[in-house]
């Protein structure tokens, strides 16, 4: 198998809402990207674009609309969904592209205009579900998380107390980040007292909307050792959906995760993920979800989350630091480009230039997910050096 | 390119104006089974990655591949979604397979144009949407445009356009799936209504509905499972400018590239001598014209008198568009292009019943987003 | 890289700006409208409903029942056995209590959504709502009963059913 490598990537900051278009966003991410690694437009052999639904640009085939601004023009350009496992998907998009022999460098662009969504860009989500036996309820997104949540602190005992550390942590983590939307020094009381969304998910449980782009670029293995000394490899990927069928599976374990993760370890040689990997960014859209995408992944025994986030071990200093970016929950949530925001941390971390939140101990290896669609997706990239 | 990849299977629905007797979920499901029926596969054991190819707003869900998975047999499995023109699931599948990650992989599309009820809105929704979407403008005043400047530039005439839709819509009377076939004169089509001078109603493609699956697999897997498996020598894709402001009018330089592209990948230097036919999108009839030259299947300025000598009859030197087409088959959302690479298939494979091809070896297959996309891709196969 | 790169791009907005027309937008409401096909699985099952029935298939060879009723097995890829009718009661798999609406707005009166398993398919749960009850006692594993609309009112929806509730 080909050798491919991520040798640059940018963002945009992450906000509520942006004075830019989303074609705007998208090519000031895609020059820093390229900059980053000394790229010009002309080197890049194939775009692919990750944005979730058309239902937040409000533009029907909003890639199309979108392709020059990502630096697609007169290239092959495709875009990838899988839901809120997009962004990371792409990642694993970008890489067969490169893998494949067809094409030396490609570049990975995902972006978010979640704003341009009136009233809010939760009522584009009510059009997600079955059509037939979903939507009419008056179905909102929030039900959902609030179901899995519930169904997972009653299977494993965890109480909301516990699982609102992860909005301590992660709010906390992205007060390094230059471009956090929400970073923060909170406490749990303060969670706790925060307005009940669904019950039992509140306020400070959940990651913001958010405006936002992030690139990055993928070369092969050869122009990767031309253009720099430290290229992050791609070591493994994987990507897995379960039935739509929410009630026909039981929602207190992500096992797509556990899935897409295996087919990514198997790719990287990693028997055991729990040693062999040194940070990870899974994804945090909803505070439990850490835990609960954290155990998909194989880092902990099913339930036992929270014992190493209670620990510590999961901080920024700890054994295995999970989100030092700061997460969703504190840098942002632009849907597809929070996860590629969460491969572009990985990338930062194991070069050493995460600045202020590089985590200590030369980590060498990362993992990074993402989830979506109905509780029903995992997409996970492994990177290494 | 490290491997070689096939189609070992194909399933399709028929293509009908309505299908109110099943849901897209059975259609899926019915257009699945029958492709892993021909290709010998179980899809729980046997197929590695799915891809779709399907927009959201097209059928009225957002993220729409939240739906997908249960219907074609991908529950936990590899799966993703293309918001695109199924070509590039074609395209899609020949990528992952040559990474050498999976061996066998499924490619689906479909259409339900029936069930979206207000279309030219749908299309309206995406244009720009701060510059040209508040013009408040039909969007297929785009197509009405670009025909005037590709007659102009070309000198092809509204005539020659007109035997295009009456080649397809014939064609489409030998092809039992196809909803539109039709046997109409020059006359009729220059005499339909005009809808967006110089297009004329009967220059114009109409919906319908359809679900299509192939299976694709590496050469090991291919000639183990399959008597005649059906190679994708080449794919091409290409995307040139979105924006209205800033695009060629005259020439599809997306298809351009993307034949260029294709052809490279599959080692063709003179694309007129080596593909035998062409299935290429003619969502309108001019498209059709335009597309064969930018493809250089024809010589320059020459698609209008090779539609008029009849070159591009079913019986003629270049075959083009015998299945009907999109004018003949109906124009089925995504899944046009899989449409258009499933007759190449049939074709090749000698089942295309009574309007087979002689003596057909190479084919192409090649789609178009449509209005106001301006990107396309491009399939070669052959059977050799 | 986060070290390197001085400064990000981006132009954070608030309500103010716009309030106060110092950026300009376009709006547009799109004008979507669909009518999706049910077939034959739903066809059937929404048919059931309006005569105050809930149905499901039946997969023989995973042996598990399929609900919402549909016409082929995802996980075994094949074409349902049978048709089987199920009661009217079940438990409650997860709930929550949402204040929030579809568009995010804030609710006075909460709603209870709640997947409920179905007494007869095995476990199997369908998405719905739960009603005429302190949100605060609903627990998981709690029995509920379908309260269905009047007959007349019944449209062939999933909404046929008006909510569930506790016995």
């Amino acid at each position: 198998m080909r050798k491919v490598a991520v040798v640059g990537a940018g963002m945009t900051k992450f906000m509520r809402r942006a004075q830019e278009t989303g074609k705007e966003l998208a090519w000031e991410t895609a020059k820093l990207a390229l900059d980053s690694c000394e790229l010009t437009v002309k080197d890049v052999d194939c775009v692919v674009m990750g944005t979730a639904p058309d239902a937040f640009d409000m533009v029907h085939m909003k890639h199309e609309y979108l392709s020059d601004g990502a630096g697609a023009w007169r290239k092959p350009y495709v875009r990838g969904v899988l839901g809120g496992g997009t962004g990371v998907f792409t990642a694993c998009q970008a890489w067969y592209h490169v893998a494949s022999g067809m094409f030396d460098v490609c570049l990975a662009v995902t972006e978010e205009k979640m704003s341009s969504c009136l009233p809010h860009p939760q009522g584009a989500f009510v059009t997600c579900w079955d059509q037939f036996t979903e939507s009419p309820l008056g179905t909102s997104l929030l039900w959902f998380f609030a179901w899995e949540m519930n169904r997972y602190m009653t299977s494993h005992g965890i109480t909301e107390r516990e699982i609102a550390l992860v909005s301590v942590k992660n709010k906390k983590n992205a007060l390094h980040h230059p471009c956090a939307q929400l970073p923060g020094e909170i406490t749990v009381d303060d969670v706790m007292k925060s307005e009940i969304m669904a019950w039992p998910v509140k306020r400070l449980d959940v990651s913001p909307t958010s405006d936002g782009a992030a690139v990055l670029v993928f070369a092969s293995e050869e122009v990767a050792k031309r253009i720099t000394d430290r290229p992050v490899w791609v070591q493994g990927v994987g990507w897995c959906l379960d039935t739509m069928y929410i009630g026909q599976r039981d929602l207190y374990y992500p096992k797509y995760v556990e899935y897409a993760a295996r087919m990514a370890y198997d790719m990287a040689g990693i028997k055991d993920p729990r040693r062999e990997i040194d940070i990870a960014e899974p994804y945090d859209p909803f505070s439990y979800k850490e835990l609960h995408h954290g155990e998909g992944l194989l880092l902990c025994d099913k339930g036992e989350a929270v014992r190493l986030l209670v620990d510590g071990e999961t901080q920024k200093t700890g054994r295995q630091p999970w989100c030092p970016s700061g997460g969703a929950l504190g840098v942002g949530n632009a849907i597809a480009a929070t996860g590629v925001m969460k491969v572009a941390e990985l990338f930062w971390q194991l070069r050493g230039e995460a600045g202020e939140r590089q985590v200590p101990g030369r980590p060498r290896r990362g993992v990074a997910q993402a989830w979506g669609d109905e509780m029903q997706v995992g997409t996970v990239v492994v990177l290494g050096v | 390119m490290q491997r070689r990849v096939a189609i070992i299977g194909v399933g399709y629905t028929p293509f009908r104006p309505i299908t109110p007797d099943m849901s897209f979920k059975e259609m899926m499901f019915e257009a699945a089974q029958k492709a892993y029926e021909d290709a010998g596969v179980c899809p729980r054991k046997d197929i590695d990655a799915f891809v779709t190819c399907e927009e959201d707003f097209t059928h009225g869900r957002s993220i729409f591949n939240i739906h997908t998975p249960d219907n074609i047999g991908a529950v936990m499995k590899r799966i993703h979604t293309l918001p695109a023109e199924s070509l590039y699931g074609l395209a899609d599948a020949f990528m992952l397979i040559n990474t050498g990650l999976v061996d066998v992989m499924a490619v689906e599309s479909h259409s339900k144009a029936s069930n979206m009820l207000t279309p030219d809105y749908l299309v309206a929704h995406a244009m720009d949407p701060v510059y040209n979407k508040p013009l408040g403008y039909n969007p297929y005043f785009i197509a009405g445009m670009e025909m005037n400047r590709y007659l102009h530039d070309s000198g092809v005439t509204r005539e020659q356009c007109a035997l295009v839709s009456v080649k397809n819509r014939a064609n489409a009377l030998l092809n039992p799936d196809a909803a539109y076939g039709d046997r109409i004169a020059m006359d009729d089509v220059l005499e339909s209504e005009t809808m967006f001078w110089p297009l004329n109603r009967l220059d114009m493609s109409s919906p319908a509905d359809g679900g299509i699956v192939m299976v694709v697999a590496c050469e090991e897997k291919a000639r183990d499972l399959c008597d005649k498996p059906v190679w994708v020598r080449g794919v091409g894709w290409c995307s040139d400018a979105p924006s209205l402001e800033t695009r060629e009018w005259g020439e599809a330089v997306y298809a351009r590239l993307a034949g260029e592209m294709a052809y490279r990948v599959a080692g063709v230097t003179n694309p007129r001598i080596e593909v035998d036919f062409a299935e290429v999108d003619d969502t309108f009839t001019y498209k059709e014209l335009q597309h064969l030259e930018a493809l250089k299947l024809c010589a320059p300025g020459q698609a209008g008198f090779m539609v008029e000598e009849g070159a591009t009859q079913r019986e003629g030197a270049f075959p083009v568009n015998v299945s009907g087409g999109s004018l003949g088959v109906g124009r089925l959302d995504e899944a046009t292009g899989l449409q258009k690479v499933l007759e190449v298939v049939l074709q090749l494979r000698g089942e295309a019943g009574p309007r087979q091809l002689e003596d057909v070896s190479v084919g192409l297959a090649q789609s178009w987003r449509g209005v106001p996309a301006n990107s396309g891709a491009v399939a070669i196969l052959s059977n050799e | 890289m986060s070290e390197k790169i001085k400064s990000w791009p981006g132009t954070p907005l608030g309500e103010k700006e716009i309030k106060e027309k110092r950026i300009l937008v376009t709006e547009w409401q799109p004008n979507l409208k669909y009518a999706w096909d049910t077939g034959a699985g739903y066809g059937r099952d929404f048919a059931e409903l309006k005569k105050g029935k809930i149905v499901g298939t039946k997969c023989n060879k995973c042996r598990r029942t399929l609900l919402p009723a549909r016409l082929f097995c995802e996980w075994c890829f094949r074409t349902a056995d049978e048709w089987v009718y199920l009661k009217d009661t079940g438990t409650v798999n997860t709930f929550s209590v949402a204040y929030t609406g579809t568009a995010a707005e804030r609710l006075k009166v909460p709603r209870i959504p709640a997947l409920i398993e179905i007494d007869g398919s095995g476990g199997v749960a369908i998405m719905h709502l739960i009603s005429d009850v302190d949100p605060w006692k609903v627990k998981i594993g709690m029995k509920v009963k379908a309260v269905w609309k009047p007959k007349q009112k019944r449209e062939g929806a999933i909404t046929d059913i008006d909510y569930w509730k506790p016995i």
